[in-house]
This record gives C-alpha cells, structure tokens and sequence, in this order.
C-alpha cells in the first residue's frame, strides 16, 4: 500500500485571522514536497483550486518545480479540473515535469471541479459542465495513448488537431490518468470503463460506504475488458498524524473549523459542530487524524472494504503550522507506513 | 398509502434517498437522464433491490416521486409526466455548485416555488433538502430515540402529511413548516440548513423564521 499526502495550497494567516500572501502558500506547500520525499512518503498530489485560503491554481508548475527537487516520490496532480483547462496544455507541462523527473515518477489525475471558480476564470459556461468533462477527458486521453507525437483530434468544445505534434512524450511512453471522482455512481462505471485508475475524495460520510462503488468501477472494468494491471483504487481523505491522537486533534481542529466556517459562507451552512467533528475522527468516520497506530489502522480497515493500493491524506488547511505538518508527514512515512504494511501483511 | 417510491436522478442525492427508502421497506424506482439500460450495472450495485426505469415509467410506477436531479437541470423533467403526483423537491438553489441561475437569482420567492411554476400541475412538497446525502444514511434513528433528528416539509397540508409519514419511517422527525412559500425558511443559508436538530429544536427555528417574516 503507497502513503501518501495531497494539498490544495493553504495560504497562512495573520493572528487576526487575516490571510497572509498567497505566495507563502505555495512556498510552503513546495517545502513540505521536498520534505515529504526525503522521509520517504509515496506519494504527493497536488490539487488544482483558486481560491485565496487554497492557492495551489497551477499543479504542472509546482510538479515541475518539485521533480527537480525530489529523488523517489510520485507526483500527481490531485485533481486537475480539465473540464476548464486546455488537455493539451495539461499533458505538455504535466509530460515536461516527467522528464525533468527522470522519468515514471509523473501522474495526472483528471477531475471536474466540485466547485466552480474556474467556470468563469477561464471563461466556460456551465451549462456544458458534462460535455466539457466527457470531450477533454477524451483528448486528454488521445494524446496520452498516442504512439508518436503526432495527434489527431475533433470534437465539439474546442477546434480540432489535424496531425499536429504535441511534445514532448512522456518517458515511458504514457502517464498514469487517474479518474477522480467524490463517489458519483456514474463516474465509477466511465473509469471502469475507460479502464483508468479510480482516486475516490472522500470528504464526509461513513468511507467504507464506497465498496459498492469499487464494486461497480471493477465490474465495469472486467465488462469492457480491460487489463487488471490499470484497475486500481486510490483513496484520498482528511487527515493528520501527530505522536499521539490528542495532539493531532488539537492541531487539526482549528484550521478544520475555519475552512467549514469558509465554506459555509459560501454555501449556506450554519456554524460547524463539533459533535460532527468528533463522529469524524474515528472509526468509521472519514478524518484520519490521530496517532500513528490509529491511523493506520483505520486505514487497513478501509482496506478491508475497498481494496485501495494508495491512501493519501489531506491535513493543511485554515493555516496548518508548517511544522505540524512536516510532522505529520514525517509520521506517515516512518510510523504509519510500516505499520499498515505489517498489518496488510498479517491480514 | 405509499408503497412505491420513485426517484428521479440517479447521482449521490438520488442514491442515498434511494436506499434509504429501501431500507425502510417501500419499493423503489429510478431513473438516470436516459434509459434505464444506462443505469442497470450501477443500480444493481449501489442501489441493491431497486428498479431502474425511464423517469416516465418512474413516474407511472411511483405512488410519491422524488425529484433528485441538479437544479440547472430540472426543466429536463417533463411537467406533464407528473400531474397529480405528488413530488418531493430535494433540489437547492447553491450558487457554488450549479453556478448563477438568473431565473432563480433575480426571482425573490424560494427555490421550491419556482420549481413549482414547471411542475404546475403537480403537488410539489419541499423536504430532504437540508440535510446532507452522506447524513441521511447514517442519522436514521426509530421513534423516539434521543438522537434522532428533524427534517422539515413545506407544502399544501394534504401532500405534505402524505410525506410526513414517509420521512417518518425513513427515520427522521417531520415537522410541518407551513405551505411551501415557507420552504425558505430552510433553505441554503438559513439556520437549519445543513444543521442537525431535534423536532423541538426545528420546530423553534421554523417559529423564528416565520416571525421574523412577519415582521418584515
């Protein structure tokens, strides 16, 4: 099982609870990739949002940046919304990261934006939220499992590519497109079958609900008849690791408590509860935050249901100190990681 | 009485309405946007014992119908499948998700109300829509259980108890806000909206809301 851990940029705040620069944010999260590679995690997703709590609005740039800096970690984008992104442009500084990586170390995972922010940024109407998703996904698609540089592709919501060259290739030949998906039915079945890995957010609720899900991804994998190697379930959730559950809670509440405050203003919630807050942070809640026995085996528990082979954890957000967090990666590479492999491995 | 329920969107809302209503014994139908073939595999899977259909034969078959579609799409509901019906409106008008609607952001009358203009000949009730799709799995509690929580109605007294009951069995208390112009006071930025109340609690807040209008 790869750990992991994926952001969306959290910008710093001032004691009045002012935002600091934007800028700090990604520096920030920056730091906290190179560190994360150092101790040793698998993985690193970086999540496409606009907004100036989360800044993290260019995933190929910081990939790009963080390829040349890191030795081991896979990096993704965690998701890039493509519905309002060119996927040409997605490929070509998603491809240009790999090689700066070496090679096989760079993924994109291709998501639709549970918010809408970019819909007007880049100027989209949303009324054609499905179709923009379904024709870039597609040519994202086409390029990727181009046999050469030369592609060609029409469809409706931009001018079609007659034979043109889109460089450079990744090294390997292709990048590992993942399908995101927050646990719409529907978006299950198209992964299975496109026969594109499945990353599940899953942000609320009881997570070990989602095995029909996975059930149904895998059923319309084997239905279309693709290969088993490219069927496979990564799960991303909240979550925060400290050296015991008490601490992890103390450090995660607050910035979990200003982003609902954030989030209900936005989207007509009342005040955050913490009795929701509590049901949350065990078992069978969706926020991994505790000590590293906890949290590793909550997520071999998950396992039990999902059979995911990565899980990556979310814990900066409403201005997380950045030495909470490079604990908590720190954590999850050293503590949580063997531990979930032991416990796999006695399973 | 309500034996059959039938649902109309087959996404994250509609499922989890769905199984709920399962597992409160009534029999269920869905419907995706096109034929039900479309939805089979995942009916099967995620919605376990209930039957995928058009949305006309959903219609014809329910006894209560269930609108769970995104609100930017409820006009891709044909009215005249549901005259007389009686419909739950779980839909929210949520700038952030379904983007402006000049239609419904310039009309002052709630989002249920508007809907209620397409659905003319229908009895539309408002209810299910303040409390989240992952809650309303797991907050069922029985009857008189300390935790269980309230989901308000709107709507003509007639319909509304009809659905009463159902949300009742569903595990939830019902709690009667008034004709369905009264749907706002549980709408997206209301205080009840996405809380966790009991009948009590709920019905205070609906008090509150009401006077205040009174007021204005």
């Amino acid at each position: 099982m790869q750990i992991g851990a994926y952001s969306f940029g959290d910008t710093p705040l001032n004691p009045d609870g002012s935002f600091r620069n934007t800028a700090e944010g990604i520096r920030t999260l920056f730091d906290a990739i190179v560190l994360a590679d150092r101790v040793g995690l698998d993985y690193f997703g970086i999540g496409e949002h606009h907004t100036v709590s989360m800044p993290a609005s260019s995933p190929g740039a910081l990939i790009a940046a963080a390829a040349a800096a890191t030795d081991r970690i896979i990096l993704g984008s965690a998701a890039s919304i493509i519905s309002t992104d060119d996927p040409v442009r997605v490929f070509q500084q998603l491809a240009t990261a790999d090689a700066v990586s070496g090679g096989g170390r760079v993924e994109i995972t291709a998501g639709r934006g549970s918010s809408v922010e970019t819909f007007p940024l880049f100027g989209h109407d949303l009324a054609d939220y499905d179709r923009l998703y379904a024709e870039k996904l597609d040519l994202l698609m086409t390029i990727n499992n181009s046999p050469t540089e030369t592609v060609s592709w029409s469809g409706s919501v931009r001018p079609a590519i007659d034979a043109l060259a889109v460089v450079p290739r990744p090294v390997n030949g292709r990048l590992p497109i993942w399908l995101a998906t927050g646990g719409n039915a529907a978006s299950s079945a198209r992964a299975g079958r496109l026969g594109l890995p499945v990353s599940y957010g899953i942000i609320g609720g009881e997570p070990h609900r989602f095995a029909p899900l996975t059930e149904l991804y895998r059923r319309s994998a084997a239905q279309a008849g693709h290969h088993t190697e490219n069927v496979k379930v990564s799960v991303a959730t909240f979550g925060l690791v400290a050296p015991s559950k008490a601490e992890a809670l103390e450090r995660f509440y607050p910035g979990w408590h200003t982003l609902n405050v954030e989030m209900g203003r936005l989207r007509g919630w009342g005040a955050p509860d913490r009795r929701q807050f509590d049901a949350q942070v065990a078992t069978p809640g969706a926020y991994y935050v505790g000590d590293p026995d906890d949290v590793a085996e909550r997520i071999v528990h998950l396992h039990g249901y999902l059979g995911h082979m990565r899980h990556f954890l979310q814990g900066d957000f409403g201005g997380l100190p950045p030495e909470h967090l490079h604990e908590s990666l720190t954590l999850l590479a050293t503590e949580v990681k063997p531990r979930v492999a032991r416990l796999l491995a006695a399973k | 009485m309500v034996t059959t329920i039938g649902i109309l969107g087959a996404g994250r809302v509609g499922s989890a309405i769905a199984r709920t209503a399962l597992k409160a014994g009534y029999a269920v139908t869905i419907a995706g946007s096109g034929p039900a073939a479309d939805i089979q595999l995942i009916v099967d899977i995620v919605i376990p014992g209930a039957s995928a259909m058009s949305a006309a034969e959903v219609a014809a078959s329910a006894d209560l119908v269930v609108l769970a579609v995104p609100m930017h799409k409820f006009r891709s509901v044909d009215p005249a499948t549901l005259a007389g019906a009686i419909v739950i409106d779980t839909m929210n008008y949520w700038q952030p998700i379904d983007g402006e609607l000049p239609e419904v952001a310039t009309d002052p009358r709630g989002s249920s109300e508007i809907v209620a203009d397409h659905f003319a000949t229908a009895r539309l009730v408002k209810t299910l829509n303040h409390i989240g799709y992952h809650d309303l799995e797991t907050d069922a509690r029985p009857a008189g259980h300390p935790d269980r929580h309230a989901l308000a109605i709107a709507g003509e007294p007639q319909a509304a108890s009809v659905v009463a009951e159902v949300i009742e069995r569903f595990g939830f208390d019902a709690v009667y806000a008034g004709p369905l112009e009264a749907g706002t006071a549980f709408e997206p930025g209301s205080t009840v909206f996405g809380g966790r109340h009991t009948a009590a609690e709920l019905t205070a807040e609906l008090e509150f809301a009401a006077a205040a209008d009174d007021a204005a």
